[in-house]
C-alpha cells in the first residue's frame, strides 16, 4: 500500500479546522474547502489551521485520495453523487436531530448515518471515523505512540484497504486506532452509540466495540456478525510500524 | 464607538469590564424543595434582576427557549417588567434566536424597551444551541444560514440607517421604511453570539459587531484562536477593535464545597436530559469536577470564580463576562446568594485582579 500524506478536508467549520490543525501538526499536506470560494475561508484557515491550504472542494478532491467529510450533516446531499469516485471518504459527521433538524431518512437509518452517506456517494469508499469526540477533546487528547494516556479512535467501513488507510491516519494524528468492523458497525461510534462522546483508551474502546471477544480483539480482524464478510486487516503491530516516525 | 487604548480590556461604553447575569427562565425550588410554578418562575426572575442591580451587576439578560423547563419564551416582556423596577442595570438577551424572529418586530420591541428603560436595551444575536423555534414558527433548519445572514443584514440596517430599503427571501421586502420608535444609530448594543463556528466569528467581524463567546465546555483558553480570528478579521474588514465577551454556566457559594453541593445535582439532571438527547452518556462526578477545575464551569467560592474569570479575561481579551446563574430546581436561596456574591465579592475582586499583573490561565490552575 502506498502511503500518501496528502489529506483533503471538505468543510471548514469547527471540526474541519480542528482536524486540519492536528493533521498539519502530524506532517500531512492538508487542503480544506468550505461551501464557497477559497477566499471566504482563507483567513479562517490561516488563523485556525496555519499550514493548511484553503481552496475549493473540487481542488481538495482532485489532489488527495483520502478525504474527510465534515460539512453540516443536513448538507451532504447537496454535494454531487459522483464527487468522490474512487476516493476514500471519512464520514466525520454526526446526525443530531436537535442540531440538524428532522431528517426522516437519517432518523430511520438502522445503522446510523454512514450507510446513508455511502448510498449517496456510491462510487466512493466511505469509512465512519473521527466523529466520536468533540473537536476540543480531539485536539487535547493526541499523544505520541506508546503514551500511557493515549486515547483510542475507531474506524468502521466495508472496504478493507480504505479502513486500513484511515486506521493509519488515526495513528498518525496521535491516537490508538481501533478497527470497529463494517460500515454498519459505525453506529456504535455516533450519538447514542457505546463508543460516543467519551475519550477511551484502546482496551476500553476495543471492549466496547468487540464485547464478545475483547481479550483477543487486538489481533482479531474477523467479523461475522451483522452480515459482514470475513476479511483480514492490518494488525496493530503493522500500524505501529507504519506510524513510526510520522506520529506527533 | 471609541478606539481602544493599549489596555487588554476595554469597553465601548466606557464602563470598564462589564458583568452580566443570564437567565434561561428555569424553575427554582423553595425551602421545602418544591418546584415553583411557571408563573412563579417568571415573577421570581424579575426579583432576581432587581437584586442583581442592587448588588452592582451591570447587565441582566434573558435566553430564548420553547421548552417546559424554560420560562424565557418571551424574555423581552420580562425585560420590560424589569425595566420598570430598576434604574441602572442594562437589559439584554443572552441569545436571541434571530433566524426565527422577524427583524422588524425585534427592532420595534427593542427600540421600545430602550425607550421605556431610558437607553438600557441591548441584545446578543445567534443561533443558540436549542432549535425548537424552527418547527414552532414554521422555519426549516436547513435554511439556517440564509435566514441568519438575511435577518442580520436587515436588523443591522434598522439599527443603523433608517429608512430601510431591503429585499430578500426570508420576508417581504421593505421600501423606504421607517420603524418606530426611532433610536440614534447603534444606540442598542448588539452582539453576535458564537459557540465555536469560525464562520460566525468572521461574520461578527464583517458586520462590525462585538463578539460574545458561549463557552460551555473545555478550557476557555481553547477559544484563543477564535479571538485571534475575530481580531484579524476586524482589521481585514476595516473595523476598529471591538469588545469580546464570554457567557458560561456557574454558581457561586461561600465555599467551593457548598457551590458544588448545590450545583452538581441540578447540572447532573439537566445534562442527563439534554446530553441524552444528543446521544451523550450521562455526566459523571469525576468529569464534572474536571469541568469545574479545568473547564468552563464557574462553580465555587468568590475567590475561585474571580480568579478563573480574570484568567479567561486575560486569555481572551474580554471586557464582559456573563454568568448563567439559574439552574433547574436549584434552591431560590442558593441562586440569590450566588447573585449577591457575584455582585459584592466576585466583581470587585476581578476588577482588582485585572488592574494588576496579568494572570495567565496556567497560574490560575496552579
Amino acid at each position: 500500500m502506498t502511503h500518501s500524506k496528502r489529506l483533503g478536508i471538505i468543510g471548514a467549520g469547527k471540526i474541519g479546522t480542528a482536524i486540519a490543525r492536528v493533521a498539519v501538526a502530524a506532517g500531512y499536506d492538508v487542503a480544506i474547502s468550505g461551501s464557497g470560494p477559497a477566499d471566504r475561508i482563507a483567513l479562517t484557515v490561516n488563523v485556525l489551521a496555519p499550514g493548511a491550504r484553503a481552496t475549493v472542494t473540487e481542488e481538495v478532491v482532485r489532489r488527495a485520495d483520502l478525504l474527510i467529510l465534515t460539512v453540516p450533516t443536513h448538507h451532504f446531499r447537496k454535494l454531487p453523487r459522483d464527487l468522490f469516485t474512487g476516493k476514500i471518504v471519512v464520514d466525520a459527521m454526526n446526525y443530531w436531530e436537535p442540531i440538524d433538524g428532522d431528517d426522516p431518512e437519517l432518523a430511520a437509518a438502522p445503522y446510523g448515518s454512514s450507510p446513508v452517506v455511502q448510498e449517496h456517494f456510491r462510487s466512493a469508499r466511505v469509512v465512519k471515523s473521527l466523529n466520536q469526540l468533540g473537536y476540543h477533546e480531539f485536539e487535547e487528547n493526541r499523544r505520541g505512540p506508546g503514551s500511557l494516556d493515549r486515547v483510542a479512535v475507531a474506524a468502521a467501513g466495508d472496504d478493507p484497504e480504505a479502513v486500513a488507510r484511515v486506521l493509519q491516519l488515526i495513528e498518525h494524528l496521535g491516537f490508538d486506532a481501533i478497527d470497529a468492523g463494517d460500515l454498519d458497525a459505525g453506529i456504535a461510534l455516533g450519538p447514542d452509540g457505546a463508543a460516543f462522546g467519551v475519550a477511551y483508551n484502546a482496551d476500553q474502546l476495543t471492549g466496547l466495540l468487540w464485547p464478545e471477544n475483547s481479550s483477543n480483539a487486538e489481533r482479531s480482524d474477523e467479523r461475522t456478525d451483522r452480515g459482514a464478510t470475513v476479511r483480514t486487516r492490518l494488525d496493530r503491530a503493522d500500524l505501529k510500524k507504519l506510524a513510526s516516525g510520522a506520529a506527533p | 464607538m471609541s478606539n481602544p487604548s493599549d489596555d487588554d480590556t476595554f469597553s465601548p461604553t466606557g464602563h470598564g469590564f462589564e458583568f452580566g447575569l443570564d437567565s434561561f427562565g428555569e424553575h427554582a425550588t423553595d425551602e421545602k424543595g418544591r418546584r415553583e410554578t411557571d408563573a412563579g418562575a417568571v415573577r421570581r426572575i424579575v426579583d432576581d434582576a432587581v437584586l442583581a442591580e442592587s448588588v452592582g451587576i451591570d447587565i441582566f439578560s434573558m435566553g430564548e427557549h420553547y421548552r417546559s423547563e424554560h420560562m424565557d419564551s418571551a424574555g423581552h416582556v420580562i425585560l420590560a417588567v424589569i425595566a420598570g423596577r430598576t434604574e441602572r442595570i442594562r437589559l439584554g438577551t443572552s441569545v436571541t434566536v434571530l433566524s426565527t424572529q422577524d427583524p422588524v418586530r425585534l427592532y420595534a420591541e427593542f427600540a421600545t424597551l430602550n425607550a421605556a428603560s431610558s437607553g438600557r436595551a441591548q441584545l446578543v444575536l445567534g443561533r443558540a444551541s436549542s432549535v425548537e423555534s424552527f418547527p414552532l414558527f414554521g422555519f426549516d433548519l436547513a435554511d439556517y444560514e440564509t435566514l441568519f445572514e438575511e435577518k442580520l443584514d436587515l436588523f443591522t440596517r434598522l439599527l443603523r440607517d433608517q429608512p430601510v430599503t431591503w429585499s430578500g427571501t426570508s420576508r417581504a421586502p421593505l421600501r423606504d421604511q421607517f420603524v418606530y420608535p426611532a433610536i440614534a444609530p447603534d444606540a442598542i448594543p448588539t452582539w453576535i453570539g458564537v459557540g465555536g463556528s469560525p464562520q460566525s466569528v468572521v461574520r461578527a467581524a464583517r458586520y462590525g459587531l462585538p463578539l460574545m463567546l458561549a463557552i460551555i465546555g473545555g478550557h476557555p483558553s481553547r477559544f484563543v484562536p477564535y479571538v485571534e480570528l475575530y481580531e484579524r478579521a476586524l482589521g481585514q474588514f476595516g473595523h476598529p477593535r471591538l469588545p469580546i465577551g464570554m457567557h458560561s454556566l456557574g454558581m457561586i457559594a461561600d465555599t467551593d464545597e457548598e457551590a458544588q453541593a448545590v450545583h452538581w445535582p441540578t447540572y447532573e439532571s439537566v445534562m442527563r436530559i439534554r446530553g441524552g438527547e444528543r446521544g451523550f452518556p450521562p455526566p459523571t462526578r469525576e468529569r464534572y469536577e474536571m469541568d469545574v477545575t479545568e473547564g468552563a464551569l464557574f462553580v465555587g467560592s468568590p475567590e475561585t470564580v474571580a480568579v478563573k474569570i480574570a484568567a479567561a479575561a486575560r486569555d481572551l481579551h474580554l471586557s464582559r463576562f456573563d454568568l448563567k446563574y439559574d439552574a433547574t430546581d436549584a434552591p431560590v436561596v442558593a441562586q440569590r446568594r450566588s447573585i449577591e456574591l457575584l455582585g459584592r465579592e466576585v466583581i470587585p475582586r476581578v476588577r482588582e485582579l485585572l488592574a494588576g499583573r496579568p494572570i495567565s490561565s496556567a497560574e490560575a490552575r496552579a
